[in-house]
Formats: C-alpha cells, structure tokens, sequence
C-alpha cells in the first residue's frame, strides 16, 4: 500500500458532499482520481478523507441550456468525447477530448476533476480558458462562479473555495456563422503532458471572411493562457496572416524551463503550434 | 471497510482499508495474481482491467470505488479452464509477447477495444493501447495480434452471439 492512511466517504448527495468537504481542511474530492490517486501512491498528497462524489447523479451529464452546454462536474472524459451535443455545439472542446490522457484514463478521468486539478498542460483546461467557460463551485450554500483567467494562477494553484464543491462548467454554445476548430499538441509521446500545446477556433462569414479568432496555449507556462489574435477579423485568413497575428500574439509569451524542454523550445513550439491549429480551424470552418 | 468485490462472475466480499488499490484487493484480497503490479501510479497500463465494459487501471482505483462495479481481470478472459480467449491465442499466434509482464494489461485493452469496434483500423488499436507501456516485445507484433483477435471475431460467430444476433 503506497498511500498514507485516509477515510473515506461515499456521500448521498451533493448536499452531504458539500457539508463533508466543508467540515475538515484535509478533506478532498475524489472523482476520476485519475491525478489525484498518483499523487497519494507518492504521498505528494495527504488527505484526511477523501469525498467520492463519482456516484452523484447529480454531477452526471451534458445538457443544452439558454446559458450554454453545462457538463456536469463529475461527468467522464470519455462520456464527453462520444458527446454529440458537444461535436456540435463546443467544436474547440470536442478537438481538445481526444488528446486528453489515454482510453483507460478518459474512462474514469472527469471533464470538471481536470479543471479543478489546474495542471498547465491539462487540454480541457486550455479550451475552458480559449472559450472562456465559467466554472461553478458551491461554497457555504451559494453558486459561486469562475471565469478560467481568474481562476488559474499557477501550476496545479488555483482559485477553488476551500471546501467548496465543483458542480459544473458551462461553455458556450458556438456562435452563428461557420465555425471551425483546431487543437494540436506535441508531448513525448501520445497521452504524455505535453511540451505545448495550442487551441484555436475560427468563426467565418459567408463570404468566407474571418469575424472572430480565437487562440490559446497550453503547457508551456504556469497557466493555460488565451492570447489576443482579433486582428485576424476582416482578413481572409491567409497563412500570411496567421503567421503575422501569431508573431504579435506570442512575443511576450511566458515559457518555463524543465527537464523536458527548454522555454526557447516552448516558445518555438507554441508558435507551430499555434500555426497548426489556426489553419485546422480554418479548414473546419470551410 | 466491508467491500463487494464482483470480479469475473464471482462475488468476493474483502475488507479493505480505504488507501488500498483496486490492483491491490485483486492481488491480494482475491488472490487473483493475472492482473500485474508495474508502476503503481498510473504510467504502464500493466494493471489494466474492464470495469463495466471500460478498460481502467486498477492501480487508480481504491477498491472501496469499485464496490458492486462488474469488474473483468486476465482470469476472466479465457471461456474455460485450461483454453485461451481468441485475442490471447493471437498474441501467442503472433509473437505478441515476450517476458509477459505487460500482456494482461495489453489483452484487457484489446478486449475492451474489441468489445465496441469489430473493424478497428492500426491507428485505432494504437490508440486503444497507447497507454500500455512495452519495454520488450515492441508494440508491432501487439498491433498485428490485436488485428488478428479482430479478423478471427468477425469470421467466428461468437462475437455476433455474445451481441445477441
């Protein structure tokens, strides 16, 4: 056995869950476990109980409202990637699913335990941030919300209440016009953290004009970050013009250093990267 | 903690602290010694099982979470004592293992790739097994005998009669 000892609770509802949670400073969520159960093995974590909130009907699901496309906070990764609604409505999302992990990691992992876990490579993450979802959590009774530019701010930091529950992500739904998306990332090898990565989507009118891009990159900071390439409005989305809006977007790139790659990589990488998914967004949009 | 453990058919009710694996109870609680030990924290795939359809790694699971879930180890696999599942007679076919240690992890893969797709292209089945690490074999003959597995279910009528066709 490589974990320290802890208890465990299997709550009834959401409602237990959260009085759980907010009852002892040690307590933790357990919902894929596919990060957090590593992290006891090497005793990096030490909970005094953990809170498996897997089984909460409630937490479950994918549904289409007037705000957007709410997953549920305890809904599957795999669940999500064979998600229609989700191919439909949040096509970023849908591009970033199948570099999450791997088939047996997607199967148990959570689209809200990803979130909440703020790994800088982590992809759901990136397309949160691009698409700017709002992250919900329950603390003391109330909703509280997030928008991912606040709510991540630094390495596996983030801005989660202290014994407050994740109970959903709300996406947008895509906006009028044709809308394409892209994500490309490159890691040691597949389901590996990345090095970077990058997420972008592309809306085009029916001229085949550009009304709105949208970048983001991954992996190669403390924080996933969206980066600004509104000048791409207007224009036709030549390679030219990507390759122009990428070189202003990523001049003042944060890239960290580490035993995998250097920041001068990184930020190389970001700029291909980024390349890549603009110009598979704008195929998608076609 | 009492837990029920529904491993292959069978019920093993096992008591269990919270901290202890999936991987672990199998092992130990059930004696069930198929289902491999590698890194224990999620990097080899050598512990993988099904669980309720789902290949998962045992090594990231308590047992406490898996009480009641229909849980498939390499013991499982086999339709009778002493005979090999199709998908473990072509590995042996292709020369798809040599020391062994990943294989179970490698076949529960396959067995659950297998379980939802009948035609699985090579990019499919290497995505189906891109998290089982193989430091001896190389991942070319696991390939070819995972798309063996495939050929012989769609020829054989066992997979259209477990579907109920």
């Amino acid at each position: 056995m490589k974990p320290a000892p802890f208890e465990y609770l299997r709550p009834a509802s959401v409602d237990e869950a959260c009085e759980a949670l907010a009852s002892d400073p040690d307590a933790r969520v357990l919902a894929g476990g596919q990060t957090l159960v590593p992290m006891l093995a090497m005793r990096l974590s030490r909970p005094s109980i953990l809170v498996d909130i897997t089984r909460l009907a409630d937490l479950q699901g994918i549904t289409e409202t007037a705000e957007g496309i709410e997953i549920a906070a305890a809904t599957r990764q795999a669940v999500a990637l064979k998600s229609d609604l989700i191919a439909r409505q949040v096509p970023l999302l849908a591009a970033a699913l199948p570099n999450v992990g791997h088939p047996p990691t997607r199967a148990r992992g959570t689209v809200g335990g990803s979130i909440a876990h703020g790994d800088p490579s982590a992809e759901i993450a990136l397309a949160a941030t691009i698409l700017n979802a709002r992250i919900v959590y329950i603390e003391d009774g109330e909703e509280v919300e997030f928008e991912p530019e606040d709510f991540f701010i630094g390495p596996t930091v983030t801005m989660a209440p202290m014994g407050g529950l994740m109970t959903r992500v709300i996406f947008p739904k895509k906006p009028a016009g044709r809308v394409g998306a892209g994500f490309h990332e490159i890691a040691s090898r597949r389901s590996d953290y990345a090095f970077a990565s990058a997420g972008a989507q592309v809306v085009l009118d029916d001229d085949g004009a550009c009304v709105q891009a949208l970048l983001g990159i991954g992996s190669v900071g403390d924080v996933p970050v969206a980066v600004d390439v509104s000048d791409l409005a207007g224009t036709r989305l030549t390679d030219d013009d990507l390759k122009g809006a990428i070189e202003a977007a990523l001049a003042d790139l944060d890239c960290v250093d580490d035993l995998h790659a250097t920041a001068t990589y990184r930020a190389r990488a970001a700029k291909r990267l980024a390349f890549q998914a603009l110009a598979t967004a704008r195929e998608n949009a076609a | 903690m009492k837990t029920d453990l529904t491993v292959n058919g069978r019920t093993y009710g096992i008591d269990v602290e919270p901290r202890t694996t999936l991987l672990d109870a199998l092992r130990d609680g059930c004696g069930l010694k198929g289902t491999h030990a590698g890194c224990e924290h999620g990097v080899c795939g050598a512990c993988t099982v099904i669980v309720d359809g789902e290949a998962v790694r045992s090594c990231l699971m308590l047992a406490v979470q898996s009480d009641g879930l229909d849980i498939t180890t390499i013991e499982g696999v086999a339709p009778e004592r002493g005979e090999l599942d199709v998908i473990q007679d072509s590995f042996c076919e292709t020369h798809g293992m040599q020391c062994g240690y990943c294989t179970p992890g490698m076949v529960l893969a396959a067995k659950a790739l297998l379980g939802v797709n009948r035609e699985p292209t090579d990019e499919e089945i290497r995505d189906a097994i891109s998290g089982n690490i193989c430091r001896c074999t190389g991942y070319g003959q696991i390939v070819e005998a995972i798309r063996l597995a495939a050929k012989r279910l769609r020829e054989s009528n066992a997979l259209a009669m477990e579907a109920g066709e």
